[in-house]
């Protein structure tokens, strides 16, 4: 844990000069425009096209996407005809506008408004050229959407964040394939008391002591995919930074592995304490059904809202803090900032363990409710 | 009109968080409670006293969540 | 809103990505690794099996070995009181024997003792007898003179002899 903390505190360090790069440029703007600090959070929680490294605007300094839609067949191109695009807007119905971003070059036709792909409609056209245009009803564009498959900041985050645990875990596994059954060395030794806590403290004390061995693998799997990528999150620069475990989607996904194990491993027990549960009296049994089959999807539900709102909300503290210092346009507020939001990036690295503990604990306990034998 | 949505979700978010506190300073302390009586099972009182907590965080994160909304609503 | 709208691209990226994972940490990762932990655990526990048993055998043997100490040890006390029993009885044997001789030799010294007395009873009194004779004779000879005086003072005389 110490180690991990003096890592935080190098990364912190890291963070606030890529906060000053990043913001810098903005501050002085804002003496234009107010620095908005919700809609600023809100940029960096969220997906985006582009992994985002330094500056604003087109002088950014960032790593373009590939963005793949399907519309008519695959359309594969850079994010970059996005961000340096053509920057039109729409008036809206009080005094402000919509700014949007016009694709060129292959992205011509489509339009990026805050990170979501919308299809242009032609008006008309100008110089042999079309001209497009982006329809908005209310706060929302009304134009029809491509289905996006795009290698978002998420999907890259995502994919290295895989590959960094495929790379953990298979070296870790070739020191036991060399060396045979010895006492662990190196990344073995660091990784094996987690790997057995995960078998004896998670999946050993929840599930049955004959079944537990077939979801371990499971149980390891969601607990370094969680642990490993809210680490990475908490890296500020490029390959973290990514709010991937606090997007909804991911801990969607999750959520639904865990529900899928837990009801495909329901045992007639399991089954028979929903639809009959004993020893209560009948009517008080037809009651129960329909509490119990609520059940089923709330605990998973509960799991996926868990872990999106604990990682973003880590996110949105640290963001916060650091914006105290733009807010005030004083580098001497960094003096409050800095240590809160050193303070809170320490706890977010035991948050980060704690999470993916806790969603692998709970699974644990909802698959070994679920296989249980009756015992009456 | 929508700021004043957000001050409510603030206040929302705000007392969700009370209500949070409360209860999971309630179980720390019985747990360091039990611990303290009991040292032996600290490694059981702490595993059922983290699944107590985030289970009480869970919804204190729906109130969140909740507020999340109505900010941007 | 869309903070909290699952994306499908991402839905979609995800599970691909996370069923793949998956597969290679089961088969590559978690296999190799939990069988090797569990092999290893399995050494431990059997060598601390061993380890307990060669205790306990230790320990039987120990016991063994008290056990044949406790019973030579029992059988020396035995034969030591067997023999001091034996000693004694011999001791007490010899005394007794000392003793009947010692009463033997006191009963034939006391029955010598009488028979000598007697013996010498009955010669003093022959002796007594024959000088009585004497004396009576010479008193006889001596006042003849007179029968009756004569007379008397013989059965005088022996009637004092009878006296004593």
């Amino acid at each position: 844990m110490q180690q991990a903390g003096k890592f935080s505190s190098l990364l912190q360090i890291l963070f606030l000069a890529m906060s000053f790069l990043v913001y810098q440029p903005l501050a002085n703007a804002s003496k234009e425009e107010a620095f908005n600090v919700g809609e600023m959070i809100m940029h960096h929680i969220k997906d985006a096209h582009e992994w985002h490294v330094a500056g604003e605007g087109k002088e950014s300094i960032s790593l373009y996407l590939p963005v793949i839609l399907h519309d008519n067949g695959f359309k594969c191109f850079s994010s970059k005809h996005f961000y340096h695009g053509k920057e039109s807007q729409v008036p809206s119905s009080d005094s402000t506008a919509y700014h949007y971003l016009e694709g060129v070059g292959p992205a011509k036709g489509y339009a990026l408004y805050h990170e979501k792909i919308y299809k242009l409609d032609q008006i008309g056209t100008a110089n042999g050229q079309p001209v497009y245009n982006l329809k908005f009803h209310g706060e929302h564009p009304h134009n029809a959407m491509p289905t996006d498959l795009s290698i978002t900041k998420n999907v890259a985050s995502l994919i290295f964040g895989s590959l960094l645990i495929l790379i953990i875990m298979l070296s870790v596994a070739r020191f036991y394939k060399r060396n045979g059954a010895v006492a662990p060395k190196g990344l073995a030794k660091f990784f094996e008391p987690i790997i057995v806590m995960v078998r004896d403290d998670i999946a050993k004390a929840n599930i049955d002591q004959h079944k537990y061995h077939k979801y371990v693998p499971y149980l390891l799997t969601i607990f370094f995919f969680i642990w490993i990528n809210n680490m990475l999150g908490l890296i500020p620069i490029l390959p973290g930074g990514a709010n991937l475990t606090g997007n909804i989607t991911i801990t969607l996904f999750l959520a639904v592995c865990t529900l899928l194990v837990t009801v495909l491993s329901g045992n007639k027990n399991y089954w028979g304490h929903i639809f009959w549960m004993p020893g209560i009296p009948v009517p008080m049994k037809i009651f129960m059904i329909p509490i119990e089959l609520i059940g089923i999807l709330t605990k998973p539900f509960a799991l996926m809202i868990r872990l999106f709102a604990n990682i973003t909300a880590g996110h949105i503290i640290v963001l916060a803090l650091i914006s105290i210092i733009f807010i005030n346009k004083n580098i001497a507020w960094a003096g409050l900032s800095v240590p809160m939001a050193l303070f809170i990036s320490v706890l977010e690295i035991l948050v980060a363990f704690l999470q993916g503990f806790l969603f692998a604990m709970l699974s644990a306990l909802f698959i070994g409710a679920a296989v249980e034998e009756a015992h009456h | 009109m929508t700021g004043m949505f957000g001050s409510i979700a603030a206040i929302g978010a705000g007392l969700a968080v009370l209500g949070a506190g409360l209860g999971i300073g309630r179980i720390g302390g019985s747990a360091v409670e039990g611990i303290a009586r009991n040292p032996e099972a600290a490694g059981k009182i702490q595993t059922a006293m983290i699944i107590a907590a985030a289970l009480i965080e869970g919804v204190a994160l729906f109130g969140v969540v909740v507020g999340l909304l109505g900010a941007k609503a | 809103m869309d903070l909290i709208l699952p994306d499908f691209g991402l839905l979609v990226w995800t599970g691909i990505v996370f069923c793949l994972l998956f597969f290679l940490l089961v088969k590559f990762a978690w296999k190799p690794i939990l069988s090797a932990v569990n092999t290893r655990e399995q050494k431990i526990a059997e060598a601390l099996d061993l380890a307990e048993k060669t205790k306990a055998e230790m320990q039987a043997l120990k016991a063994e070995n008290d056990q044949i100490l406790k019973a030579a040890r029992a059988e020396r006390d035995q034969i030591l009181k067997e023999a001091k029993e034996a000693a004694n009885s011999m001791v007490e044997e010899a005394k007794g024997k000392a003793k009947d001789e010692a009463a033997k030799l006191v009963e034939a010294a006391r029955h010598n003792i009488n028979s000598e007395k007697a013996a010498a009873m009955a010669e003093l009194k022959n002796h007594i007898a024959s000088l009585s004779l004497e004396i009576a004779e010479k008193v006889v000879r001596q006042e003849l003179s007179a029968d009756e005086k004569q007379k008397a003072l013989a059965s005088q005389l022996a009637g004092e002899i009878k006296m004593n």
